[in-house]
């Protein structure tokens, strides 16, 4: 078996928000494409990169978005 | 087997099919819509995949990669024709209809003069939807003409050129709830009550789920309208009309679930790759076929032809 989903390690604990600076707590293991939330701003991040974790602002809700 | 599945932003449903992906030891690989490039003269490099599981979050991009890997002979689930459907409460309102399958009133108009005058057949109150677009956004239930009046002309102004096509629909006085039910291929594994105090009752809206027991009155209106649209993995969303019963109001293709598996006690993830399997399997999707002259509980699921399978 081989997922091939880039995953976070589990030793990083904190990345900074690309919005305020801050510090987001990485508290499980991450998936290239998830959102987190920054805790000081609030901002919706994305997981662009995960060896080591890099942070976006996540893209705005599109009108074709959804289930 | 190598399993794709298709997706970018990465809810909390991606990595549940990823999860029960990998309890299943089926090698699978994530795809991200965003950053794939498809050489339509070229299929070679995504033949190693027997499957593709679409999720994404944009349906505009997912249609466009399903139907690259439909051409390239790769089974989808669910199909380009059936996202197309979806996707479109229009032409999912029209096939449910033309498969007479129980749905609320609805008009369409695509000029602001003509989308009051059915409004006004319709009667009040009614409710005015995007033809594209999900979660309960932008739906308008307008109880009078002054209402209907100040929301086609917002919407004829400030919005994109698909808020001009106006979906008008009679306003359906259900009990505070409304109905989700499961669609596995030809099988409805699972249903939820989502109730709220506000009229749009999605659990993207704070909508509270429960638990529901598939009835066969639910079962064979769900198959339905599964096979009226091209069947598949699927959620519908019922109404209960007053003296009127069960109307169909969505379909929708790339369900989200994570509220329901709790509720229902079924997993709801890990039935759907288990179908995905099979369909890799077979190598090819199953499509459900009308049979023309049944009414819509009594109509018959033919299996297997095969759509973009090579």
């Amino acid at each position: 078996m081989s997922n091939l989903a880039s995953t976070t390690s589990s030793s990083q604990t904190t990345c900074e928000c690309p919005e305020c600076a801050g510090a987001v707590a990485i508290t499980r293991t991450l998936i290239r494409g998830e959102v987190v939330r920054c805790g000081d701003c609030n901002a919706e991040l994305e997981v662009t990169q995960t060896a080591p974790i890099t942070l976006e602002l996540a893209p705005e809700v599109q009108e074709d978005w959804g289930e | 087997m190598r399993i794709g599945l298709l997706a970018s932003r990465i809810r909390v449903e991606e990595r549940l099919l990823l999860d029960r992906l990998a309890a299943r030891n089926i090698e699978n690989e994530l795809i991200d819509v965003r950053e794939a490039i498809f050489d339509i003269h070229d299929p070679a490099p995504w033949r190693r995949f027997d499957a593709v599981l679409e999720r994404c979050i944009s349906q505009t991009e997912a249609l466009a990669a399903i139907r690259a890997f439909e051409a390239f002979g790769i089974p989808c689930i669910n199909p380009s024709a059936v996202i197309e459907t979806c996707g479109d409460k229009l032409t999912t309102s029209l096939k449910l209809a033309a498969a007479r399958v129980p749905t609320p009133r609805t008009r369409i108009a695509t000029d602001p003069e003509s989308a009051m005058r059915a409004i006004e057949q319709i009667g009040y109150p009614a409710v005015l939807k995007p033809t594209v677009g999900s979660w309960g956004r932008l739906l308008a239930r307008v109880h009078d003409r002054d209402a209907a009046e100040a929301i086609v002309e917002h919407k004829a102004t400030l919005g994109s050129v698909q808020h001009s096509i106006f979906y008008v629909q009679e306003y359906v006085d259900k009990p505070g709830r409304d109905i989700r039910v499961f669609m596995v291929g030809t099988e409805a594994i699972a249903g939820i009550l989502r109730s709220s105090e506000h009229w749009i009752t999605n659990t993207a809206r704070g909508g509270r789920a429960a638990a529901l027991e598939i009835t066969s009155e639910l079962r064979d209106i769900c198959q339905a309208a599964s096979q009226a649209v091209g069947g598949g993995v699927l959620a519908i969303d019922l109404l209960e009309a007053p003296g009127r019963g069960l109307l169909v109001s969505e379909v929708n293709h790339t369900m989200e679930f994570r509220n329901s598996i709790e509720p229902t006690g079924v997993d709801i993830p890990g039935r759907i790759i288990d179908h995905v399997v099979e369909v890799a399997q077979r190598g090819a999707v199953p499509r459900v076929t009308v049979r023309t002259g049944q009414s819509p509980g009594a109509a018959g699921f033919d299996a297997l032809s095969s759509t973009g399978a090579a």
